[in-house]
């Protein structure tokens, strides 16, 4: 059950957290990204907010053996800097831009503008799908 | 309501203590995920998880949970707000944009939480690199929308 409760309370909380925030509002998002416009630094503040309490739980994370309720941690541990990194994060960001969603908003406006959302996350998985069919044959 | 509503000088239209206030409850979301299942909360990542896109050791039945909630902390503000603005692209401008969403963050390996909120707060360089990226392409976007549309 803890198995599922701990996911299911952080969804929940990182969607309030997100419509709170504004960032399922599409034209907010865009509003940040157009810097050279009429810039709107709302995202800063959720990114800013955001950052400095998790970097409050990487301190704790630090002198913790095991998580709360599982029973290690799995975490990234690369470091390495790559093509695959820089070039995808670079598309990531032309599609960001172009709708002013991200995948966490694209779930969370499911329930605000639910057809518009649907057709972002669908989207979004089939460009996922897309990238292990063609890596699977690689 | 009304401290939500505060605005900054200069930027009508931001809402800073909202934004703030957002921006705390996704920490303590990614801070729950973090120290309570020993994982990162990365959008991109778990949802290819729970549709059996990507490999991953997070429970398939744990990445449903966590996608189920993000609508349902929305349906909550949005009920205890009276509703949420929102103005989305036409279809096919989300479509595309959708495609190019999914393409990018399964070869950048994260999104805006995995990358820009648990990998930023633990000064991975991976994840500096990777926001450094998306927020300047985002923005260029943007920019030749507004420009050429």
């Amino acid at each position: 059950m803890r198995q599922l409760l701990v996911p299911l309370a952080s969804g929940t909380i990182f969607g309030a957290g997100l419509a709170l925030g504004g960032m399922t509002d599409p034209a907010r998002v865009r509003g940040f990204l157009d810097l050279f416009g009429a810039w709107d630094p709302t995202l800063a503040f959720v990114m800013g907010g955001a950052v400095l309490v998790m970097a409050a739980a990487w301190l704790v994370q630090g002198k913790l053996l095991r998580p709360w309720f599982a029973e290690g941690f799995a975490l990234p541990d690369r470091s390495d800097i790559t093509p695959r990194l820089v070039g995808g994060s670079a598309l990531f960001g032309v599609g960001w831009g172009i709708a002013g969603l991200c995948p966490g908003p694209g779930f969370a406006a499911l329930v605000i503008e639910p057809v518009s959302a649907a057709v972002f996350v669908a989207a979004m998985l089939a460009g996922m799908v897309a990238v292990r069919l063609i890596e699977g044959h690689a | 309501m009304s401290l939500l509503a505060i605005s900054l000088p200069g930027f009508p239209d931001a809402a800073p203590v909202a934004g703030l206030a957002g921006g705390v409850l996704i920490g303590l979301s990614a801070a729950l995920m973090l120290l309570g299942a020993g994982r990162i909360a990365g959008v991109s990542g778990i949802a290819a998880r729970a549709f059996g896109i990507g490999a991953g050791s997070m429970p398939r039945l744990g990445a449903w949970a966590f996608l189920v909630g993000l609508p349902l902390g929305a349906l909550i503000v949005a009920s205890l707000t009276g509703g949420l603005e929102a103005s989305f692209a036409a279809p096919l401008q989300l479509a595309i944009a959708g495609l190019i969403v999914g393409i990018g963050t399964r070869l950048g390996g994260g999104c805006t939480s995995g990358h820009g909120v648990c990998g930023m707060s633990r000064l991975s360089q991976r994840s500096l690199v990777a926001t450094a990226t998306f927020i300047a392409t985002g923005i260029a976007t943007v920019a030749i929308m507004n420009a050429w549309l």
